[in-house]
């Protein structure tokens, strides 16, 4: 089985995959004005700031979208399509990505509650952190 | 800033296409320079005439794929656009503005891809623009991998909000299908579609089917631009640029980040600017192009472009006001759907030949003169055009 596509991480995001090495799960915390934002960025858009640092999240929140994809649009989903894609909203407000897991294709809802999980990548030094139905 | 600056400033007096097909042995540059010269001889202008280029970065073009090609040599000015398919029209934005400020006078606008044959998106072949960074590296891993499954969620979440139905979308898809029907040009002309055809295609990634997603095709279109007085002396109905507008999404990094992601508010904003510049509104047109890349992006134009209320664009699709003969005519030539995805590019083109009153009687809106473009690109990037005959 071909696998995924891999983060190919710069200076900017490797704090969020080392951290997800360990498996936790961080985002970019604004020292100066508190704001949270994902995926990495230079500056926090609230206040301009550059000072941040890695903030640990709760790695729980709800479906905001999803979509079920029969077609797989890479090799490495070739076997488990129809695949669900969820937009996840953390309870911190910040957005992520996920596959879910082959046993929630069919129970997914928009608003459904989900949690995070870690996906060591076999024969990588990657750790995917993924969500699943709460 | 002056809303009223660039209006009626400019005109698009040069229009040309390949053929639309599935399948080429030609390079997709080669595509742009036919386009480039069908519409320089439909302007009665030549390459000596063209003092600035627009390339396409979907395409993978730079002004020089043109200066060697075309013999350009007092190229004046060029620049290109980074905003996926809303590149088109902002492109026109960009050609405007040099006109108007004397940087040029005659502007070349190529734009079209091999997207079946070459730069295809649905296996990840296209050209990759630098925004799709943060998508490489935290949604391609968890296989959000495609347009299709990216606006597949926008039209999942409009649903959820609004209660719009795959019927629906499946009414576009049969509306864009009837419309290519009068189009011979049209790739999909002579391939009749139903409703039942649209819900029995095959589920790509929910609620898209087949039938809900633009045709991967190879081919290009040109414009060429000028400013209205010089347009007066050139053989076609001159087709002016009344009003014009871009707008760009919000955060820009992805399209699951939108707070909103059933509205595109980047093309409410690029419409409001458009419609404000040439003094009109959605009453006003006789007819509406959505460069369409999937059917939900139509009723999220005409929601965004404020024809109808949000939640009200399905509906209103499928009562039929978007057919030809309808309240509002929507993409007479069959679209991205049924046409070819020409970047927006057919859309224009289409565009400027009803108001021109040049295309088949079948499909010509009864004193079409004014018509507005609408174009997505990217992350709900978005850039309207209005586009007006000198009488309207």
């Amino acid at each position: 089985m071909t696998g995924r596509p891999l983060p190919v991480p710069t200076p900017l995001t490797e704090g969020f995959w080392a951290a997800a090495r360990e498996h936790r799960l961080v985002v970019q915390r604004c020292d100066d004005c508190g704001r949270l934002r994902h995926y990495p960025q230079e500056r926090c858009p609230e206040c301009t700031s550059p000072a941040w640092d890695w903030s640990p999240v709760s790695g729980r929140g709800v479906v905001y979208t999803y979509t079920r994809s029969h077609k797989p649009f890479h090799p490495a989903w070739a076997d488990a399509a129809p695949y669900v894609v969820a937009t996840v909203e953390l309870d911190e407000g910040v957005r992520m990505v996920s596959d879910l897991p082959p046993e929630d294709t069919d129970r997914v809802q928009i608003g459904s509650r989900v949690e995070v999980f870690f996906d060591d990548q076999p024969g990588t030094e990657v750790t995917l952190p993924r969500f699943r139905l709460a | 800033m002056n809303h009223q600056a660039l209006k009626d400033r400019c005109a698009i007096v040069g229009a040309g296409h390949t053929a639309y097909t599935r399948g080429t042995d030609r390079s997709t540059l080669d595509l742009h320079l036919e386009a480039a010269l069908r519409a320089l001889d439909d302007a009665g202008l030549c390459p000596a005439d063209v003092d600035a280029v627009m390339p396409s970065a979907s395409a993978g073009r730079c002004a020089e794929d043109f200066i060697r090609n075309l013999g350009l040599r007092d190229l004046a000015f060029s620049s290109t656009v980074h905003m996926g398919g809303a590149s088109t029209v902002a492109s026109i934005q960009s050609a405007c503005l040099a006109i108007s400020a004397g940087l040029a006078s005659c502007v070349l606008v190529p734009a079209g891809r091999r997207g079946y044959s070459g730069e295809r998106v649905s296996t990840g072949q296209n050209v990759k623009e630098a925004i799709m960074s943060d998508v490489a590296e935290f949604e391609a891993p968890y296989g959000n991998l495609a347009a299709a499954q990216w606006f597949a969620q926008a039209a999942q979440r409009h649903m959820f909000e609004y209660g719009t139905t795959s019927e629906q979308l499946g009414h576009i898809a049969v509306t864009m299908r009837e419309h290519a029907n009068l189009n011979p040009g049209a790739l999909m002309y002579g391939k009749p579609m139903t409703l039942a055809d649209h819900q029995s295609s095959r589920m790509i990634t929910t609620p898209f089917r087949l039938f809900d997603c633009s045709l991967e095709s190879d081919g290009a279109g040109a414009l060429v631009v000028t400013s209205a007085e010089r347009a007066r002396d050139l053989p076609q109905p001159p087709v002016q640029v009344s009003g014009i507008g871009e707008a760009h999404g919000y955060p820009p990094t992805s399209l699951t980040h939108k707070p909103d992601m059933a509205v595109v508010r980047s093309l409410q904003l690029a419409g409001a600017k458009a419609f404000a510049m040439a003094g009109v509104t959605t009453g006003d047109l006789d007819c509406l192009m959505i460069h369409e890349g999937f059917t939900w992006y139509v009723i999220a134009g005409l929601e965004a472009l404020g024809v109808v209320k949000p939640g009200e664009g399905g509906p209103f699709a499928a009562e039929g006001h978007i057919r030809l003969g309808g309240t509002l005519p929507v993409n007479p030539s069959g679209g991205a759907l049924s046409e070819g995805h020409v970047s927006g590019m057919n859309h224009l083109i289409e565009a400027v030949r009803q108001i021109r009153g040049q295309v088949p009687a079948a499909r010509q809106v009864p004193g079409c003169a004014t018509v507005a473009v609408a174009t997505e690109g990217n992350f709900f990037d978005a850039s309207v055009v209005v586009l007006r005959g000198e009488a309207a």
